[in-house]
């Protein structure tokens, strides 16, 4: 899975592309931490455009990124969500705890 | 009812084989022409149990996982992953949303997915035997060019 990272303006944004699932999710994890720990921005932009698919190791992905975010007083976003990833977060009822957008597909 | 078809993968417990056991899962399932919402409900139920055996029946181990994929003439297909891991102590337990023996890097909601995405998951589990999780799904019959 590769993963772009921009910063301004105290906002994050880390693009995610390619398959979200056990076995990317520790690098994606690890990967959200350091840019959150170095940029210490004040909004964080999870881009989940280019995920073709998510099981629910993304979940625990997006939770420990909202833990973070929490810790650093930072706003979390998921933003492109697709549909295969949409209805995962959907069946877990993450949209109640997360702040959720659609792709526009 | 009798199978139309059946075919059986075996792999080791290695992560890089979670795309590769849902992806041989939905080639399978494609014989029954799903649309793309049911086949992507078989291969992330099918990631989610083949994920269960990496993390959970062979935690410190690499071990066997089969693949069973079967249809019928119902139109449906039944995926059985099996493992010879440490077994579940509690299947009424793991089942709960949130429920996970796996620490912050899982969600505990693998079941939770697998039973919202397939029609029956039947789970079949001895401690220090191993486990067989059975997932079934309907497939829609549509009208030829739909």
């Amino acid at each position: 899975m590769r993963i772009e990272e921009c910063f301004g303006v105290g906002k994050l944004t880390l693009s995610l592309h390619g398959e979200l699932d056990h076995h990317a999710a520790g690098h994606v994890s690890r990967e959200i931490e350091r840019a959150a720990d170095e940029h210490l921005p004040v909004s964080c932009v999870l881009d989940l455009s280019g995920v073709s698919f998510m099981d629910s190791s993304g979940i625990a992905v997006i939770i420990k990124a909202r833990r973070r975010a929490d810790e650093l007083g930072a706003s979390l976003r998921v933003v492109g969500v697709g549909r295969q990833p949409g209805r995962v977060l959907a069946a877990a009822g993450i949209g109640r705890i997360i702040d959720i957008e659609a792709s526009r597909e | 009812m009798k199978e139309t078809n059946c075919v059986k993968l075996e792999f080791l417990s290695r992560s890089v084989n979670e795309g590769f056991a849902r992806a041989a899962a939905a080639v399978f399932a494609s014989q029954l022409d799903p649309t793309l919402d049911e086949l992507n409900d078989v291969k992330t139920a099918v990631s989610e149990a083949v994920t269960n055996c990496i993390v959970h029946a062979y935690p410190d181990s690499i071990g066997k996982i089969s693949l069973r994929a079967r249809s019928f003439p119902d139109n449906s297909v039944e995926i059985t992953v099996r493992d010879w891991g440490c077994g579940i102590p509690d299947i009424e337990k793991a089942r709960e949303p949130m429920f996970t023996t796996g620490g912050d890097e899982r969600s505990g909601m693998g079941f939770t997915i697998m039973e919202s995405f397939m029609d029956r998951v039947k789970v079949r589990s001895a401690p220090g035997k191993g486990t067989a999780i059975t997932m079934r799904r309907r497939i829609s019959v549509r009208a030829l060019g739909k």
